[in-house]
Parts: structure tokens; sequence; C-alpha cells
């Protein structure tokens, strides 16, 4: 993936097995977001393809990929804020609904049944997830905590296959992070997870399987223990002890230009 | 006079009560047999209206009944999918010469074939525009519909044999049907035909909006990233929301030529555009009731502004302009006390009255 003459990711390879948990880390500027923007086809890769079920994903727009199954948590929340939550929940299960427009308007076949269906979807994910009381209530007036919970619910309401979650414990206490894992490790009995997070703890004790980026390449792969133990990520995030001094300059450089990418990856 | 009570995710809609029990006793009919009856209810008030009061207000009636349609239509576009139009003038102007030519070269066409063709090509329109259009985003898509809005009455010069240039064309259309004669004036015939059609557009229009298509509008509106992550296909809901506003907008202007007889291009200006959209903002975004009380302040505003000037005796250019000005200081002191327009203010006072009784 290459923004004009950077290069954000390097040829980075992924491969999420069905019901597993990938961690993706790295430092900041590692282009963790902009691999998760080509995964859910925000951003269209200079080279390389993506893979779904062994075969070309349906479509290159994103809508595509969701309607596919990939379905996607942002770094801000994204929610929509002027519908209440339960609507903003009911739009995350859309791909699962169908009934075109003859029925809606007729009140014949399937539109208005499957509606009530997606209304009870979302309601029962609500509730899954404890925040059914705030169903009618606009997101903005709800604390960051639920917010985030919001989000969560109408990425997962959809039964996705691949669900990509971008710093879901931004922001969240150490209790309400514990809370997470344990969703987390109940999410991936249905569906695979990737995940993007700074919460060293939160990835070691959830991911089956780490990649760890820096400056658009995978400097290591493995299990949490094998990554640990990786020289190679301690120098990613810690520098190299021996030439600190004269690195140093540079580096702060590369990763500044690295995070003007990000940002335009972002959008 | 319609459906609109069932907008549950409108922006309008200060949400906190619970509407769960609601929900469920509003399900026991489907969605479009609900807004049908609450059209039929409309229509019939109007007709009881009629009944009671003469040939003018049954003009002014219809007046109302086919700007509601075309406000509505525009509600759709810029309170639901978050699209600002300019143009929407411009396909009332489209509808209201498709009708006048229809009229004149296919006269022994019935006015039903009539409206169908005016929605047909009102479609075709919209989805050249909205196709052409569908990526344009906030003050963009509102200079490229200003194009439309200034740039269409032009055409009425351009092609003066055709749309017969700034005195534009002038049709007769047929007054109530024999058996009725004697019981309803042409007039009051005309209403009832307008607020016929308007009332089952409304019926369509509530049912989109209140149906699936119309959240993912509202989805696209508050964040086009996130939904299309969710799976809503931007770019095609956009260009359908493009299409039924122009369909409501063309629709309202073939019947608006029906019941004037007359289609020139000075009165599909710019200024109606800017007109409907800001009367769309007084009535309240949000909401459908929003376009009635936007469509009841197009058209009685500029009457009331007139019968002012003529009782206060004031001169003829003061007369000509009071009803701008008039329809401008309205708009300032809805917006100065009520943002959210008229309909938001009812939905507050009745939310109030409520927690109240609670």
């Amino acid at each position: 993936m290459r923004f004009g003459g950077l290069t954000a990711l390097d040829d980075v390879g992924l491969r999420v097995g069905a019901g597993s948990v990938v961690g993706l880390i790295g430092p900041n500027g590692a282009g963790k977001t902009t691999l998760f923007n080509v995964l859910s086809g925000v951003l269209r890769p200079t080279a390389g393809a993506i893979t779904w079920k062994g075969a070309p994903p349906p479509g290159r727009r994103t809508h595509h990929l969701a309607r596919a199954g990939i379905a996607r948590t942002f770094q801000g929340l994204h929610l929509f804020p002027l519908m209440p939550v339960i609507a903003n929940v009911m739009v995350g299960a859309d791909r699962l609904a169908r009934g075109g427009p003859f029925s809606l308007i007729t009140g014949l076949g399937r539109h208005h049944r499957d509606e009530r269906e997606l209304r009870a979807r979302a309601l029962a994910a609500l509730e899954r997830f404890g925040i059914a009381e705030y169903a009618a209530r606009l997101p903005g007036t709800l604390p960051y905590g639920v917010q985030k919970q919001v989000a969560l619910a109408r990425a997962c309401v959809g039964a996705p296959e691949l669900l990509l979650l971008d710093e879901p414990a931004g922001g969240l206490s150490g209790a309400q992070m514990d809370e997470l894992a344990a969703r987390i490790r109940d999410l991936s009995r249905d569906m695979a997870v990737v995940l993007v997070e700074h919460h060293m703890d939160l990835v070691m004790e959830v991911c089956d399987h780490i990649v760890v980026l820096d400056f658009g390449r995978v400097i290591s792969t493995g299990t949490p223990a094998q990554v640990q133990a990786d020289p190679a990520v301690t120098r990613a995030y810690l520098g190299t002890p021996a030439d600190e001094a004269p690195i140093d300059a540079p580096d702060g450089d590369r990763d500044g230009t690295h995070g003007t990418g990000r940002k335009g990856a972002a959008r | 006079m319609s459906q609109p009570t069932v907008r549950r995710e409108t922006p309008t809609d200060p949400v906190g009560s619970d509407p769960a029990p609601r929900h469920t006793r509003r399900s026991a009919l489907p969605l479009p047999v609900r807004h049908l009856l609450l059209a039929a209810l409309g229509l019939a008030a109007v007709a009881g209206l009629l009944l009671v009061t003469g040939d003018l207000t049954a003009l002014r009636l219809a007046a109302v009944g086919y700007t509601m349609l075309a406000v509505a239509g525009l509600q759709l576009l810029v309170g639901a999918s978050g699209q600002v139009s300019l143009g929407h003038g411009a396909f009332m102007m489209i509808g209201a010469y498709a009708m006048a030519l229809l009229v004149l070269h296919q006269p022994m066409l019935p006015l039903a074939v009539n409206l169908a063709i005016i929605v047909v090509v009102s479609v075709v329109a919209g989805i050249a525009v909205g196709a052409a259009t569908a990526r344009l985003h906030g003050p963009y898509l509102a200079g490229a519909t200003l194009i439309l809005a200034v740039g269409l009455p032009g055409l009425a010069h351009r092609y003066h044999d055709v749309l017969g240039g700034s005195n534009g064309l002038n049709i007769r259309t047929a007054g109530a049907p024999p058996f009725l004669q004697g019981l309803v004036s042409t007039s009051e015939w005309r209403a009832l035909v307008v607020w016929t059609t308007v009332v089952l557009g409304l019926a369509l229009l509530a049912t989109l909006s209140a149906g699936r298509l119309g959240r993912r509008m509202r989805a696209i509106r508050d964040d086009e990233t996130a939904a299309a992550m969710a799976g809503v296909p931007v770019g095609g809901t956009k260009v359908v929301a493009f299409v039924i506003a122009s369909t409501a907008g063309g629709l309202a202007g073939g019947l608006q030529a029906y019941v004037l007889g007359t289609v020139t291009p000075g009165s599909f200006t710019l200024v109606l555009s800017l007109t409907l959209l800001a009367a769309l903002v007084m009535g309240g975004i949000g909401s459908l009731w929003g376009a009635l009380w936007a469509a009841i302040a197009i058209v009685y505003l500029q009457i009331w502004a007139t019968d002012l000037a003529r009782a206060l005796n004031l001169s003829r250019d003061v007369e000509n302009n009071l009803p701008i000005v008039f329809f401008g200081v309205v708009l300032i002191l809805v917006l100065r006390f009520w943002p959210l327009g008229v309909h938001g203010a009812l939905h507050s006072l009745r939310a109030r009255l409520r927690a109240r009784e609670s």
C-alpha cells in the first residue's frame, strides 16, 4: 500500500483462520490502521490482493466486503449521532435483511417481516452487551464506555465471519477492559477476530496469534509467548540500546512521515 | 394530513420515552396499510374542509397540497439522506412542463396517465442528475444542483417554439366529471384530485422513510464510512434518494400546472428552490409533518402579506415585495425560537405535556 512516495505497507501478509483471534500490534505509525482500511475496503491496495474464503471478495467497495461478512469498529466511534442506539445497531444488521422495494411498498413479501427480525436481533445484541436500557437514546447522550459498546454491538449484530476491531480498549477503565477480553473471547466462538490494540495485557490475554508491524513491514509473528520473546519486537518498541543516541533523531523523523500516511488512510 | 407519527428515528425526535409498547401496538397492521389509512383520513379531512369553504380556499388548499408533496420529497433528500439540493424547483419545472406539453399535444390522455408519464420523466431526470452528483458532498452538491435551478428556466427561452418562452404555456384541463356537476365546483374537484395524488405520494414517502431505505439514508447522512462498513451501498442509496425527491418534485409541478392551467419559466426560478428549502427548515427538517407546516407557510404567508399590504393601502412596490420580507422575518423568528422548526417545537411541547402528566 503506497501513498504517493510513501510506502505505508510493504509486502504485509496476514492470514486469519476461522474462529481465531489475531492481534495486530506495532508502534504508532506502523501501518496497523492502514492494513485495517485495506482489509475493510476503505483503501484499495496498490499491489496485492484480499482472498475471502479462498476466493476473491464479491466486490472491491467497502459495502461489498461488509455484505460478504467483514465487520469492523473504528478507532473513533463513528456512531450515527442522530439515530437512536437501536437504529444504530439495526444498520449493522442490514446485510441479513431481505425484501426489495416492491415488498417495502406493498407490505407483501419479506421486507417488513425482516425489519421486525432486525429490530429483535438488535435488541438481543443490546441485551447481550448489557445496554438494552439505552435502546431509545441518542448515542451522544451516553457515557463513552457505553458508546464503545454500542459500536461493538453494531459490528457484531450482523453475524460477521470476520470482525476487525480497531483499538477496542481505547479509553476504557481496567474493569471494562477485563469485560472486553471476556467479550472478545466469547465472540471468537462465532467469528474470526482481528484486533489492533496498544494494551499489551489485553492482546496477550485474548490472542491466539500475533502479528507485529513496524514501518509497514511484518517484523515478527507467532503465539503471544513467541512474540514476547522476540528481540526484534523489543527493538521496535524500545529502540536499540547500543546506538540509542545516533538513531533517535532520524527515527523520530520517519515516525512523523508515517503518521501523516496514517491520517491520510484513516480519513 | 398523513402518516408521519411513525417517525421514531428522525433527528428532531428528542428520544427518551420508551417506544417499545407503542411499537407493538402499531405493528398490528403492516406499515404501508397504516400509512394508506392515514392518507385516507387526511383526504377525508381535506374533503371536509372543502365542503365548508369556498372556491378560493379550494385553490389555496390545492396549492398547499402540491407544495407539500414537493417539500416532502425534499425532506427525504435533505433531512434523511443529508444531500442538500438547491435545484428542487427545477424538477417541479420538469413536471409542470411535461404536464403542459402532454395536455397540449396529447389531449385525449386521461389525467392519471399524464401523471404516470410525469413520474417516469421525473425518475429519468432524477437518475441523470443523481448519478452525476452522487460523489459530491455538501456545498459541492449544492453548487451542482444550483446550476440546474439557474439553467433550466433558460431552456424555455431557448426553445421558444415548443416551450413558449417567458409567456410559458397555457392549458385547459377538464373540470369535474359530469355526474358530479353541481355537487363540486371545478376548483373543488381539482383540489380533490391534487390531494388524492398528494396523500398517496406522502403515504409512499412515509413508508420508504420508515423502512430500511430510510434507515440507510439516515446512516449515510450521519456517517458515510460507518454506513458503508455496515454494508449500506452508499452511492446507490444516494441516487435512489435523489430519484425519489425528483419524482415528488416533478409530480408536484405537474399538479401545479393542472391546477393553475399555466406554466411559465418565471415561477420555477432559483427563488422557488430556495424557498422550498428554507420552508422545509422552518417546518422541521426531520419529519414529513414539517413538510405540511412548510407548505402552509409558503402558500399562506404570501397571501397574508399581500392582504396586509392591501389593507394598509401600501404602494404597489411594497405590496410586491412584502411577502418576501414577511417570509424572511418569519423564518428568522421561527429558527431563533424553535431551532428544530415548527414540528420540532410541537414535538417537544407534546413531550413536555406528557412528562407533566406522568
